[in-house]
């Protein structure tokens, strides 16, 4: 089982890399599902299952789905795919290229401690979850709607257009 | 259920945020940022769930359930103003978008 | 009674402090209820301290009130103490109550102007200091009151504050007695460190007693306070303020000017006579000023044209006397005439201020004339005063004071036949310059018309100005004219007489006879230029010597040129070379890295969204290898 751990990681990680690396945004969405999905496999293998499908139904389901409608929207096409190689030079990588093998290389300090544990094969059900969510977490899922009640008034507001006039602002 | 050492699944959580955090420094275009802060919220989220599987318990599910939710909250409103900055500056790049430069 | 005595500067310090902060709140009317009744009522409590004084006199015939310890430092230990003798008690009479007079004149002067309150709230704290100068028992006291009138002096000088020039002649007038109050600080320094005190009975009496008659220390201290004085009372060779100051209100002109603050350098010198006694030097440079400088006055004011100038030139040159009485010894006849002189000098220019204010602002007198059938009042009360101040013989106040000065001149140990003539021939140009002003502006054909007619309030204070000019001096006559000694009789509780050397020939008929012959060559000069053939007065000053003399004399013997070239010119040459030396760079380098270290940082603020992101993650990555690491 260990296994299908690591060839999903590989995968997410190759195809992370893909997407951000892509000069049309279409591609570099379909390449970020793949990865999500493989992630939602990584949740699988360590136990839970809940979240892995929730992984694929909400994040790359309804999320990435989001994305791509708005980039259709848009309409960009081929002028803005050469303004993206514009944009990206190789120089440009350099930076953030240091900057993220440092922070992995101190994310790896951090986890190579010596308090290696192996941990229990048990799944978690998603019954599990939702006692505990509706029990000391309450508060939690009370807090989520609100936030999420104002996303929707603020898309809303932000999405509208008045008829007449187009806005300035 | 394989038991896999935490190390590891923190590991790849912490590659794949960095991954996600140099895709937010170097893409100009504001869709592709956005997307960059999804694949580092994902990231995060990962790392709960490994440390909550780790202990045994729910909770790493539930935090990895507001962070969903957090990020469907986030993406929504953002993709509404990347709409808005396109109407206005009629770009997508994200240095268009610097009048409070100082 | 005399423990009122410190009422008399603290109602004008309550109505200084009520008009001060509630003067633009209240309604006009209620104005000079404050501004005048605070100094009615200091008056009343002076008059009735005096009736008090007069009656039973106190031990000693002195009074000391001790209100507090003003600093108790290192044993330094000055108090706020007032002390009563005849002299301050003379000074304070006459301050309050020509003080009343003219803020009740001012009344209506100063209606129409937007700074009614203000103007009143100056005034009153002008009286206020001025009653402290003169009752201060200590020379910090009598210090705090002098700054405290050449303060009010300098705001009430710059009062229309909205023209330049004013706060110009403003500031020349503080800039000048400044130089006599630096000297004046420091022969304070110098008594302190010396004799130990500061209380004036108590340093006078410390003086005598430790310094031999003649001595540097006493001359030196004399010269330094004359220093002061001179500056204050604007005697040669700082004279050059008080003509500009003429640029403040007339009622101003008239109290400080004239009245006044100018004679505090008088009060001064005969509050330390025992000092000037043991210092024959410095006396005779007292009455040697004195001397010189009211001749160059009274030069200077037969030459003028501006009627309050005129009248300002002759206020030195009156001080001159004074200060010509100081010097040869004669205290208490210096304060006569300073008391006559505050009532008739107050009461030209507050008659000045009438013509002005009647001609509507019109100030030079080659444009009046012919007034004295139009304003009857004006016309008698300014001819009494101006006939007081030249001293036509019997009838006036001036007469008798100054006269007496004469003769003391004369007469005294320490004065001498020069000093006599200057004093003879001062009075020469007084009456020349006085009769050429009150030909010009009433006799002759009227040149401005009348835009106004003063009303009660103004002219009541002339009235009784000018029933004191004539009635004033029958307080002290003359051996051979009633030989009245109540006012010099007063003043000895407190000042010591004239002694008197050998006559040398002339006896005070004498010179009384020659005054009177002087007052009259002047009369005549001036009816037969001014009145009889104007053509004169043309025919004196067309030839090139006769326009020489005439522009030396209207611009007060070139001082103010002389001082220009020498003073002001080498230290504003001075300050525009300094203007950035060295110390200045450490300020202004100061504001250059701050300048710097601003364009440093706003170049992170490039308002661009991936720069931001950059930040956070250098920081936090750095943040974290500091957890991780230190």
């Amino acid at each position: 089982m260990e296994v299908v751990f690591y060839i999903a990681a590989i995968v997410a990680i190759a195809s992370t890399i893909l997407a951000i690396t892509r000069l049309n945004a279409v591609h570099a969405l379909l390449y970020l599902i793949v990865s999500l999905l493989s992630v939602a496999i990584v949740f699988f293998v360590m136990g839970a299952p809940f979240v892995a499908a929730l992984e694929v139904i909400i994040y790359a389901g309804a999320i990435m789905v989001l994305f791509v409608f708005v980039v259709m929207m848009l309409n960009l096409g081929k002028k803005a795919t050469e303004m993206e190689r514009q944009w990206q030079r190789g120089s440009m990588w350099v930076g953030p290229s240091i900057l993220a093998a440092i922070l992995i290389a101190e994310v790896a300090y951090m986890v190579a401690s010596p308090v290696t544990a192996a941990y229990g094969a048990t799944a978690i059900e998603p019954k599990q979850v939702g006692i505990t969510l509706f029990g000391p977490y309450l508060i939690g899922v009370e807090l989520a709607s609100m936030l999420l009640l104002g996303a929707l008034v603020g898309a809303y507001h932000l999405g509208r257009r008045t008829p007449e006039k187009t806005e300035k602002k | 259920m394989a038991s896999i050492p935490m190390q590891q699944g923190l590991l790849l959580a912490g590659i794949l945020f960095s991954l996600g955090l140099v895709g937010l420094l170097v893409r100009r275009n504001v869709i592709f940022v956005l997307m960059s802060l999804e694949i580092m919220l994902n990231a995060a989220g990962l790392a709960f769930v490994v440390a909550g599987a780790r202990w045994g318990q729910a909770d790493g599910q539930i935090v990895f359930l507001f962070i969903l939710t957090m990020a469907a909250a986030e993406v929504s409103v953002g993709l509404a103003l990347v709409l808005r900055i396109y109407h206005r500056f009629k770009t997508l790049d994200s240095d268009a978008v610097s009048e409070m430069r100082g | 009674m005399f423990h009122l005595l410190w009422l008399i500067p603290a109602f004008p310090v309550a109505g200084f402090l009520i008009l001060a902060t509630l003067g633009k709140r209240m309604p006009r009317k209620m104005v000079p209820v404050f501004g005048v009744g605070s100094i009615g009522l200091s008056a009343v409590v002076a008059i009735l301290i005096a009736i008090n004084f007069l009656t039973s006199a106190p031990q000693g015939n002195s009074y000391t009130q001790v209100l507090w310890t003003w600093m108790d430092v290192g044993g330094f230990r000055p108090q706020i103490a007032f002390y009563l003798d005849a002299l301050s008690l003379v000074m304070i009479l006459v301050v309050t109550f020509v003080g009343f007079l003219i803020h009740f004149y001012s009344a209506e002067f100063m209606e129409e102007d937007e700074g009614y309150s203000r103007f009143f709230a100056f005034m009153n704290l002008f009286v206020a200091s001025m009653c402290t100068l003169l009752l201060g028992a200590n020379l910090l006291l009598l210090f705090l009151g002098w700054e405290g009138v050449g303060l009010c002096s300098y705001l009430l000088i710059g009062f229309w504050y909205r023209d330049p020039a004013n706060g110009l002649a403003a500031r020349k007038a503080f800039i000048v007695t400044r130089v006599g109050d630096t000297a004046m600080t420091l022969g304070i320094f110098l008594l302190f460190d010396k004799l130990g005190t500061l209380n004036i009975q108590e340093l006078m009496h410390r003086a005598l007693v430790q310094w031999p008659v003649g001595s540097t220390l006493p001359v030196l201290a004399g010269l330094l306070l004359l220093g002061g004085a001179v500056g204050k009372s604007a005697q040669l060779p700082l004279q050059t303020w008080l003509p500009d100051a003429m640029a403040g209100p007339t009622p101003t002109s008239a109290l400080i000017h004239a009245a006044t603050m100018v004679t505090a350098g008088v009060y001064l010198i005969a509050r330390t006579h025992v000092l000037f006694s043991i210092a024959p030097q410095a006396q005779l440079a007292v009455a040697v000023v004195g001397a010189a400088t009211l001749t160059m006055a009274g030069f200077a004011a037969i030459t003028q044209e501006d009627i309050k100038r005129v009248l300002a030139y002759s206020t030195v040159s009156q001080i001159g006397y004074m200060f010509l009485a100081l010097g040869v010894g004669a205290w208490s006849a210096a304060i006569f005439h300073f008391m006559t002189h505050a009532f008739f000098k107050a009461l030209l220019f507050l008659g000045a201020g009438v013509i002005i204010e009647s001609l509507h602002h019109e100030h030079s007198i080659f444009k009046m004339g012919g007034l004295r059938k139009e304003m009857p009042v004006a016309f008698w009360t300014f001819l009494a005063a101006g006939c007081s101040l030249a001293g036509l013989p019997l009838i006036t106040a001036g007469f008798y004071s100054k006269g007496l000065i004469i003769w003391d001149a004369w007469s005294s140990t320490r004065g001498s036949t020069a000093l006599w003539f200057f004093g003879v021939f001062g009075v020469l140009l007084t009456s020349l310059y006085t009769f050429r002003l009150i030909f010009l502006v009433f006799f002759g054909e009227m040149k401005t018309k009348i835009h106004k007619r003063p009303g009660f309030r103004m002219l009541m204070p002339c009235v009784v100005l000018g029933i004191l000019s004539v009635v004033g001096g029958f307080v002290d006559t003359p051996a051979f004219l009633g030989n009245i000694h109540s006012f010099t009789d007063f003043l000895h509780l407190a000042l010591p007489p004239v002694t008197e050397g050998p006559l040398r020939g002339m006896s005070e008929l004498g010179s009384e006879g020659l005054v009177t012959v002087a007052f009259l060559v002047g009369l005549y000069v001036a009816y037969l230029f001014f009145i009889r053939k104007r053509e004169y007065a043309e025919a004196i000053t067309t030839p090139a010597i006769g326009k020489a003399l005439h522009r030396f004399w209207y611009t007060d013997w070139g001082m103010d040129w002389l001082y220009e070239r020498v003073f002001v010119r080498p230290i504003m040459w001075f300050a525009r070379v300094d203007k950035s030396d060295f110390i200045d760079y450490i300020y202004s380098g100061m504001a250059l890295i701050t300048e710097l270290f601003y364009h440093g940082v706003r170049k992170t603020e490039t308002g661009r969204m991936r720069w931001y992101a950059a930040g956070i993650a250098a920081g936090s990555v750095i943040f974290l290898a500091i957890v991780l690491f230190l």
